[in-house]
């Protein structure tokens, strides 16, 4: 590795720019884009979040008037009232877009972009304009999704798609389409047949996930290839922290999991607009039309709906773990810094990582127990899910190691590492319910599900993100956020989100279906209604509270307390060997090089606390055998 | 700061598990014959999870009240890289719970999926479409007529494609709702005609996918008479949330009583029985 080290970067470096839109805009500085994916997912989550509330609102007071929701969507919500389809709409865009625009999308291309490169001592990723287009590939992708809100929502926007084709008609009074986030065939392949919401939002919808798998792969490809190729002199595999680890991980599932995606993305498309039957069995009778009598529903034969469920979830339970081992990396990381301890079992943590990025492929017919797939089949694939929780124990067990003994500095982003250690053991632990398929059968697709996923793959996920932006901000602006803001933000999310997501798992016991609409029809739901009500009050103060995050972000970078010291937290890792924010080039022209593992904290006989991975002078006791020196 | 941050992840963790203890929501009565082994394999499961949910948060906030950096003294934190003998331990442990809970969760399921229905069952064909259930019962002949995609017609009521050549479906009779006889077990085979949907009794502990182009058949043996709610569970269209319909279940005889009568008696007479059967309290 180190002797062709430094052809690389004769290759890489390339000049700062100087120009506003080089600089900024078309910037091929993985900082730069770093902080753009970052802002990305800011710009998302506040739709998908504003969606949430909405859902909550009709929820809780069905038949509520809100007037304002009349005048912004006349079709749907004639009256203030949300339609079904409206809410259904809601439902879907609100998964797609935090899955896909915020997820997959700040923990990976933000913050892995941004300091990937800087901790492995790299100037640069290995494929700088690549890297440029995998953000405006997702950029389009987003702008895509966004366009199946407005052509859904506006009648005139929706006529005039219909232009494009009979199955391009948009204009059906929604915010999108309807499928949910999985988009299950063939409600969403049959067209405007199969009811309001499967126009030209469900055209655009599918384009937009198609797209958003390229810009994924491309960015993929790329973090793969500078982790294995960029590193520098001293950094081997077992020096590199662990949000390294996570990041690089995460690459691989990304690589080997949206061409699956993409490729079912295509099918769905080609059944929507071009007549072929891959999801589309015969014998459909839909809306009082049979399949081949009818122009609006052309004849369609052979397909399988249960082949989309294989291609979407070989993709999708992987995603899950896109999400979350970012957020698990930088826990680790900000854990070990602010316990001034290094890493409980490091190797350990590298191979949880490997076991879960591994075994994650081996899972995903547990969302699929009851589709009539092969019973043979759920017991392998259930035996497998609960084989999976015992990796993600390990980093639960490991996380608890490092905290024991330790000396805690409680800063805000120590404490959202801290939530989220707490939020992932609360989630994941009912994985071993959901994980059963006896259990599934009474389980499935009620909301004991989206309390689930939504704990450890969303807010689990969602507070690594804090804990890391919070914990590099000063790195990235030179400035500090408000660490009182902080707190407030906090404690505040903290307890809301439990708040939030503890009762639904009761509902999902009592039976509760998921993406209903309404819950008036049902008298088995009945009972429920006040936790119904306790959730989106929960969550309306929850949602509120983020104000004041988003506050603080952008009133730090201009107003924010000045970083003076280029290791404003006491870490060890490269990142902070740099100056503030880094230079264009990363280290100013001289690459760092690297002695020591990446969490030297407490080191007995150091002088300090702490041992930088750069420290000449320092001595790390050998012998026990974590500190990558063989 | 620690000392909070403990308190609130401890009360945290007693609200909910209160929360799961207070017994005041829970699953409303399992009425199958599955549903004490399926009820008992989720009480081991949730004890478990609460043990281990509730003895991590514990520790958690033991550690971040304990281990908190007062300032009081110069003293560093514990210098260790970690215990493999620890980590032997708790992977093997984990592994072992987890995996057997795993392997426990499959008599449930083997018992009803990997078997067809006993002879003899009581067969009940189920088409669903959007927003409405059709339950097809096999008539006086006790056999099903035969049915074709190309002979529906919602405008004619014919919902599931009747043969009007096929004498067999003559005293067929196709009604919005199910009825079952007790204590004899039941298969029911699940077909759609458009879109997903999901057969979903809560008391019957079991849900199904209806898939188009698949004949999907699933068996249970109901063993309390009453009237119970039918959802769909898998979301089919902007009507989702009411495509509702219930399921009565009646003594052998009164079943085959209904079974005997032509559609439109027998559609009658399941609206008076619907009436005279209460849904249980919740």
């Amino acid at each position: 590795m180190a002797e062709h080290q430094e052809d690389v970067h004769e290759v890489h470096r390339h000049p700062a720019p100087t120009g506003f839109i080089r600089k900024y805009i078309f910037s091929i500085d993985h900082k730069v884009i770093g902080i753009q994916y970052i802002m990305l997912a800011l710009a998302a989550v506040i739709v998908g979040m504003i969606m949430s509330l909405l859902m909550r609102l009709n929820l809780s007071w069905p038949g509520t008037s809100w007037p304002i929701l009349e005048t912004l969507f006349p079709t749907g919500a004639p009256g203030g009232v949300m339609t079904p389809e409206f809410y259904l709409s809601l439902v879907t865009m609100h998964g797609t877009i935090m899955v896909f625009f915020v997820l997959t999308t700040a923990p990976q291309g933000g913050f892995g972009n941004y300091f990937l490169p800087i901790q492995i001592g790299a100037e640069d990723m290995a494929f700088p304009y690549l890297n440029m287009l995998s953000f405006w590939v997702t950029l389009v992708g987003f702008i895509v999704i966004l366009l199946a809100i407005f052509v859904e929502g506006n009648q005139s926007l929706g006529e005039a798609f219909t232009a494009l084709g009979p199955s391009f008609a948009g204009g059906s009074g929604t915010v999108g389409p309807i499928g949910g986030w999985t988009g299950y065939a063939p409600l969403s392949t049959l067209g405007k047949i199969a009811g309001p919401g499967q126009g030209a939002g469900m055209n655009l919808w599918v384009i937009s996930i198609a797209i958003f798998c390229v810009g994924s792969l491309l960015g993929a490809l790329n973090f793969i290839t500078t982790l294995l190729n960029m590193r520098t002199k001293g950094m081997s595999l077992m020096r590199m922290p662990l949000t390294c680890w996570a990041w690089f991980t995460t690459a691989v599932l990304a690589l080997l999991s949206f061409p699956v995606l993409l490729g079912g993305g295509i099918l769905m498309l080609l059944d929507r607009i071009a007549g072929t039957s891959f999801f589309i069995p015969s014998g459909l009778y839909v809306s009082g039309l049979l399949s081949g009598t009818n122009p609006n529903f052309p004849l369609h034969t052979g397909g399988s709906p249960i082949l989309w469920q294989h291609l979407f979830w070989f993709f999708g339970h992987p995603e899950v773990y896109i999400a979350i081992l970012p957020g698990m990396g930088a826990t680790s990381h900000i854990l070990a810094t602010f316990a001034r301890k290094p890493v409980f079992g490091y190797r350990a943590m590298v191979f949880a990582i490997f076991a879960i990025g591994l075994l994650g492929f081996f899972v995903w017919g547990h969302h699929m127990f009851i589709s009539g797939m092969s019973p043979y089949s759920a017991i392998a694939f259930s035996v497998l899910t609960l084989s999976i929780g015992v990796p993600s124990a390990v980093k639960t067990f490991n996380w608890l190691g490092t905290l024991w003994g330790a000396r805690i500095r409680f800063t805000t982003a120590m404490l959202f590492a801290i939530g989220f250690v707490s939020l992932f053991v609360a989630g994941g632990i009912t994985g071993l319910i959901l994980g059963q398929s006896s259990l599934d059968l009474p389980m499935h697709d009620t909301y004991i599900v989206p309390a689930h996923f939504h704990l450890v793959m969303g807010v689990a996920s969602i507070f690594g993100m804090f804990a890391a932006l919070y914990f590099w901000f000063p790195k990235m602006f030179g400035r500090f956020m408000n660490e009182t803001i902080g707190r407030i933000h906090f404690w505040i999310t903290f307890i809301g989100v439990y708040t939030i997501f503890v009762p639904m798992h009761i509902m999902g016991i009592v039976g509760m279906p998921r993406r209903y609409s309404s819950f008036t029809e049902y008298r088995f739901l009945d009972s429920l209604h006040p936790l119904v009500v306790l959730v989106s009050v929960a969550a309306i103060v929850t949602i509120t509270v983020q104000l004041l995050f988003y506050f603080n972000v952008f009133w730090s970078i201009f107003k924010g307390k000045k970083v003076t010291n280029d290791n404003p937290w006491e870490a060890t890792t490269l990142e902070w060997t740099t100056a503030t924010p880094p230079p264009h080039d990363n280290f100013a022209g001289v690459l760092p090089v690297v002695y020591h593992g990446p969490y030297e904290f407490a080191v007995p006989g150091a002088p300090k606390d702490y041992i930088m991975q750069t420290d000449t002078t320092a001595e790390v006791p050998s012998g026990n055998g974590h500190n990558g020196k063989h | 700061m620690g000392r909070v941050l403990a308190v609130i992840i401890w009360i945290i963790t007693l609200l909910s598990v209160l929360l799961f203890v207070s017994g005041k929501w829970w699953f409303p009565e399992g009425i199958s014959s599955h549903a004490p082994a399926l009820d008992r394999q989720f009480m081991i499961t949730i004890v478990v999870v609460g043990i281990a949910f509730a003895a991590a948060q514990i520790g958690l906030g033991w550690t971040v009240w304990k281990y908190r950096d007062t300032g009081a003294s110069a003293d560093r934190a514990i210098y260790t890289h970690g215990s493999n003998r620890l980590e032997v331990l708790w992977t093997v442990i984990t592994a072992v719970v987890f995996i057997t809970l795993g392997l426990m969760g499959q008599s449930v399921w083997a018992s009803l999926r990997l078997n067809d229905a006993p002879p003899g069952s009581y067969t009940v064909e189920v088409v669903a479409q959007q927003f409405q259930w059709n339950f097809h019962y096999a008539g006086k002949d006790n056999k099903f007529g035969r049915t074709d995609p190309k002979f529906i017609d919602d405008g004619s009521l014919n919902f599931i494609g009747l043969d009007a050549n096929d004498a067999t479906g003559a005293d067929d009779s196709v009604i919005s709702s199910l009825v079952i006889p007790v204590g004899r077990p039941v298969e029911l085979r699940l077909r759609s005609k458009d879109v997903i949907h999901n057969f979903w009794v809560p008391q019957l502990r079991f849900k199904q996918d209806l898939v188009p182009g698949m004949e999907i058949k699933v068996h249970f043996t109901a063993n309390k008479i009453g009237k119970y709610e039918l959802a769909c569970a898998e979301l089919c269209g902007q009507l989702h949330f009411k495509m509702r319909s219930y399921m009565l279940v009646l003594p052998e005889q009164d079943v085959q009583a209904l079974q005997q009568m032509p559609q439109e008696q027998f559609q009658a007479r399941m609206a008076e029985l619907l009436n005279q059967y209460q849904l249980p309290t919740y």
